[in-house]
């Protein structure tokens, strides 16, 4: 009895640490401070879990820690920057896919009453949907399957009789809960599968919105896990998680004008066209852009995921360097679903020793746009496209834009003219104001250095 | 009254969170994410459970399974949440 206790009283004061932690993980100054914090506490609720009444052998506890702790080391050691959105959607998969099997293997332990019968089933629906969703994310985000929208005829009707078999077999399953149960069986197939029909059709470009979703979704699952065996700290750090999945997921729709519904059930791209864009495209040279940028008192860089598949926020963050050397007022505006999950060019940036001083968001940036001598467009199409302002008939109609195409000079950096990841043309590229440099970003902005030499 | 006990934690902690991460700037919502994502590998505390008490051969290796999925979530998380948060320096520091 005293154990257990003991064991209560650390799940409070670790639900306590991470509150504190994720409270700190607010401010950049702090944020750092806050991880440890939150891995403290749970370091403490693993020792108090590992305290846990009725455990007989360790030798598979600590076998699965040691075997999980190293993969997730490697993981954690060896991924880039820039692929870091597939590292999480594997990690929230992982999370997932640990809940369904904690649901699963809790039938094992004995009488069920209904109540943990349907909370079981909650942790292997969840966990099951997180689980082959965020792989399908990954294999989206990675390539290794293309990133399109799949969308075919009698989707919905598909989806909603998994939906129906999910209730029907819960329902069989609940009145005689026991783990050999074929509903059981049919229940486990019926979520992963349900978890990649819930992500095939959305495309590349909502990747953003899926992986905050995702993540909601692995610490919804592992509430209902707490739910299934009885734990408090379960129960309390996987609403945590969900709620904060759900506000990113919320902020990341915003930023793309979008409810959730539409970027779950819709495909992009199967919308409309919008007006045909006429006009005359002016390339320029990197000679010329360097006298325009050695000229520059207000500088602006807007990056896209261009920026880091080309890998070029190392020079991108030397040229910003040689600019301020040179007088001149340096800025980074990033849009809020820049790159493939929230927050992405951020941490490239912070990589290349950008100050996050000089990050400044899309809201910051817009009302003195116009006084931006340069707007450095790289890599980045649709954040920037004027139709989604101005073109109603545009899929990307009413999303909030940075308005580049107001600053006094625009340069766009582009390998070619092929349209974004919405495949929407871009009236940016033949403004009046705008400048292309066409070629690889890293190359032109070396050159651009090497011009100040 | 255990379900309402529960449900009550629940509810509290969904607030509580909302409140906690609506006032985070855009720059830290990677690590955010990344560091919210290793805090739902908590099921680690609760799959000891499975994977060291279960009489059955098939539990044990699915708490087994749980644990080092769990394992991979939370140490995986919070390396790669570091790692990132170490990046962001501020003028004063970058300038050093």
């Amino acid at each position: 009895m005293n154990i257990e206790l003991i064991a209560n009283f650390s799940y409070i004061v670790s639900a306590v640490l991470f509150i504190f932690g994720l409270k700190m993980l607010g401010s950049p100054a702090t944020a750092r401070r806050g991880n440890m914090l939150s891995s403290i506490a749970m370091l403490i609720a693993v020792c108090a879990g590992l305290t846990a009444e009725g455990i007989v052998s360790y030798e598979f506890i600590i076998g699965g820690m040691v075997v999980g702790s190293v993969i997730g080391a490697l993981a954690a050691r060896l991924v880039g920057m820039t692929s870091m959105p597939e590292m999480v959607a594997l990690f929230n998969g992982s999370g997932g896919g640990a809940s369904l099997l904690l649901g699963w293997s809790t039938l094992y332990g004995g009488d069920i009453s209904t109540f943990t019968a349907v909370t079981i089933l909650l942790a292997i629906l969840i966990g099951g949907v997180t689980f082959t969703g965020s792989l399908i994310a990954w294999g989206k985000l990675s390539e290794t399957i293309g990133s399109a929208a799949l969308v075919f005829k009698g989707q919905r009707i598909v989806n909603s009789l998994i939906l129906i078999g999910i209730v029907g077999a819960g329902y069989m399953f609940t009145m005689d809960p026991a783990a050999d149960s074929q509903w059981l069986y049919i229940m486990l197939g019926l979520a992963l599968l349900l978890g990649v029909m819930a992500v095939i059709p959305i495309g590349g470009a909502d990747m953003p919105v899926v992986i905050s979703l995702l993540n909601s979704y692995s610490g919804i699952a592992a509430c209902a896990a707490g739910f299934a065996i009885n734990n408090n700290i379960l129960i309390v750090a996987g609403s945590l998680v969900g709620a904060a999945g759900m506000i990113l997921t919320n902020i990341m729709c915003k930023a793309m004008n979008r409810s959730l519904v539409n970027v779950l059930f819709s495909g992009f791209g199967a919308v409309k066209q919008g007006k045909s864009i006429e006009g005359e495209v002016k390339p320029i040279s990197v000679e010329d852009a360097y006298y325009l940028f050695e000229a520059a008192s207000n500088v602006c860089f807007v990056p896209g995921y261009g920026m880091a598949v080309a890998q070029a926020q190392h020079v991108v963050k030397e040229l910003g360097q040689i600019l301020e050397a040179n007088g001149c007022e340096v800025s980074y505006a990033i849009h809020p679903v820049a790159g493939r999950m929230p927050g992405h060019m951020n941490v490239l940036l912070a990589e290349a020793d950008v100050p996050y001083e000089q990050l400044v968001e899309m809201d910051d940036i817009n009302p003195r746009i116009e006084n931006v001598d340069i707007a450095v467009v790289i890599g980045a199409n649709d954040v920037v496209n004027p139709s989604a302002r101005d073109d109603e008939d545009s899929p990307i109609y009413g999303m909030p834009i940075i308005n580049v195409d107001q600053a006094r000079t625009v340069f766009v950096l582009k390998r070619s003219m092929a349209s974004g990841f919405s495949g929407v043309d871009n009236p940016l590229f033949f403004g009046e104001n705008t400048r292309m440099l066409f070629g690889d970003a890293k190359e032109s902005i070396s050159g651009v250095i090497s011009e100040f030499g | 009254m255990e379900v309402v006990f529960l449900t009550f934690i629940l509810v509290l902690s969904v607030f509580l969170g909302f409140e906690l991460i609506s006032k985070v700037p855009a720059t830290l919502h990677t690590p955010l994410m990344s560091g919210a994502n290793a805090i739902s590998g908590i099921t680690l505390a609760g799959a000891f459970l499975g994977a060291g008490a279960v009489d059955s051969q098939l539990g044990t290796w699915l708490g087994t399974a749980a644990v080092t999925l769990a394992s991979i979530n939370v140490v995986g998380g919070y390396l790669v949440t570091d790692r990132m948060l170490g990046m962001f320096k501020s003028k004063r520091e970058v300038g050093k």
